[in-house]
């Protein structure tokens, strides 16, 4: 059976893919019509940020329950996590390479920390990887990804804040944010933020259960 | 009496290094081979971001090494008998506060090795130092909890490495962004930021180890 939410994110992104191309937005310097991937790139960010954050959420579950279930929910949505990495880093590249001129650059601390968080993930999965034991690789990996997570909040959301960005919005560069009074943006980038994170929990469903499944045969 | 068995598992750290004096020489070592080589291939630093970045890159990799072992001389035996003794967050706090008196010292060596063979460009020392220190703090209480993870996970030190590298760079393109502030000599009006930021981190740091470490710890 197939729930309403599921619908519901194939819709909006849908709607938000098509009105994406051919709505009306607001034509700035620089920007021109590359504005248009604020619709593509920013939700698939939100999304990743999303399963990330849940992935933490369970990792606490996980030391405070001690369940195995937790465990593998948490480890799912990370994986989850660096899948949505993967169409928000190509976006953004794209994006770059016609507004910066270039596919990427080290200037910019949204970017490092994005490859940062690409690699703690996958530190992650190594330190999994490395242990045997259930039990411990569960409380083992769920104590790194609180630690790393805490850290990449750090790096994502407060290093940026001090120094210049060239993403839109920092250090002088023009902005959505400014200029969507016209709310016709509006009316595309929040439903496609919610469609693309509620994308995200079908991917992280599907996972989920996946490996839920799996979990319980190889016990038996 | 907390603090006293506190300052007796930091007192312990400290014997058992001292007893052991050839893991500390091995130190001194690496840390004069490593500042040695990369003087001979550089010969003559001109450019201070370069500098300044070589030197963090050889300060991580020392650190990276000093602290990996804090967790692995810990055998199973004894972690039991540390499990009945003590409380955890004494354990951790013993393992960070030891190490940051050893990275202090040691990030103070380095520097003093590093500007002897490639030369100093730092204008503003005091605020240099204040980098060196708070960051080889925030370092420690990373890296102590780093160890332990890799000590539960077979103990293996490339592991270590893996681990902590992505973890430790947030803090250090702080300190990386801080020191370079200092070697150009720039007002304090300008850097009192990173260095509230680099302070805060510490404290993130030592309280998420802290925290974190109760649940390392029941094997």
């Amino acid at each position: 059976m197939i729930k309403w939410w599921k619908i519901l994110s194939a819709l909006l992104i849908l709607y938000t893919l098509v009105l994406g191309m051919l709505g009306p937005v607001p034509h700035l310097d620089i920007l021109n019509e590359t504005i248009r991937n604020l619709f593509y790139h920013v939700p698939i960010w939100f999304a990743m940020l999303f399963q990330m954050g849940y992935s933490v959420v369970y990792a606490i579950k996980q030391l405070s329950k001690n369940d195995l279930q937790s465990d593998i929910i948490s480890n799912q949505a990370a994986q989850t996590g660096l899948f949505f990495a993967l169409p928000g880093l190509l976006t953004g590249c794209m994006w770059a390479k016609f507004t910066w001129g270039t596919w990427w650059t080290f200037q910019d601390p949204k970017l490092n920390g994005v490859a940062i968080a690409v690699l703690i993930y996958l530190a992650y999965f190594i330190l999994r990887s490395s242990i045997d034991d259930e039990q411990k690789r569960a409380r083992i990996a769920a104590v790194y990804n609180i630690f790393a997570f805490v850290m990449m909040f750090v790096f994502i959301m407060i290093l940026p804040r001090l120094t210049d960005s060239l993403h839109p919005g920092n250090g002088g560069n023009p902005a959505f944010g400014k200029y969507d009074l016209d709310s016709n943006m509006r009316l595309v980038f929040y439903p496609a933020v919610i469609g693309w994170v509620l994308l995200s929990l079908w991917i992280l469903d599907v996972k989920k259960r996946l490996a839920i499944l799996t979990h319980k045969e190889n016990e038996q | 009496m907390n603090s006293q068995l506190l300052s007796q598992l930091i007192k312990k750290e400290f014997l058992l290094e001292f007893r052991q004096k050839s893991t500390l020489a091995g130190i001194l070592v690496y840390i004069v081979a490593t500042v040695f080589i990369s003087a001979l291939s550089f010969k003559k630093i001109i450019h201070p971001t370069v500098w300044n970045a070589l030197f963090w890159t050889i300060f991580m990799f020392i650190s990276v090494n000093v602290s990996s072992k804090s967790f692995m001389q810990e055998i199973k035996g004894k972690g039991l008998y540390n499990y009945l003794y003590y409380h955890p967050r004494q354990f951790i706090l013993s393992k960070i506060m030891y190490n940051m008196i050893l990275m202090a010292v040691l990030s103070l060596l380095t520097f003093f090795f590093y500007s002897w063979f490639v030369g100093s460009m730092v204008q503003d020392m005091g605020m240099f130092l204040l980098a060196l220190i708070f960051s080889s703090s925030a370092f420690s209480g990373i890296l102590s909890l780093m160890s332990a993870i890799a000590s539960k996970a077979n103990n293996n030190i490339s592991l270590m490495a893996i681990l902590s590298f992505p973890v430790l760079m947030p803090l250090l393109l702080v300190s990386v962004k801080l020191s370079k502030h200092a070697i150009d000599g720039l007002a304090w009006s300008v850097s009192y930021k990173y260095l509230l930021i680099l302070i805060m981190l510490n404290f993130v740091v030592v309280a998420l180890a802290t925290l974190l470490f109760n649940y390392l710890w029941k094997e």
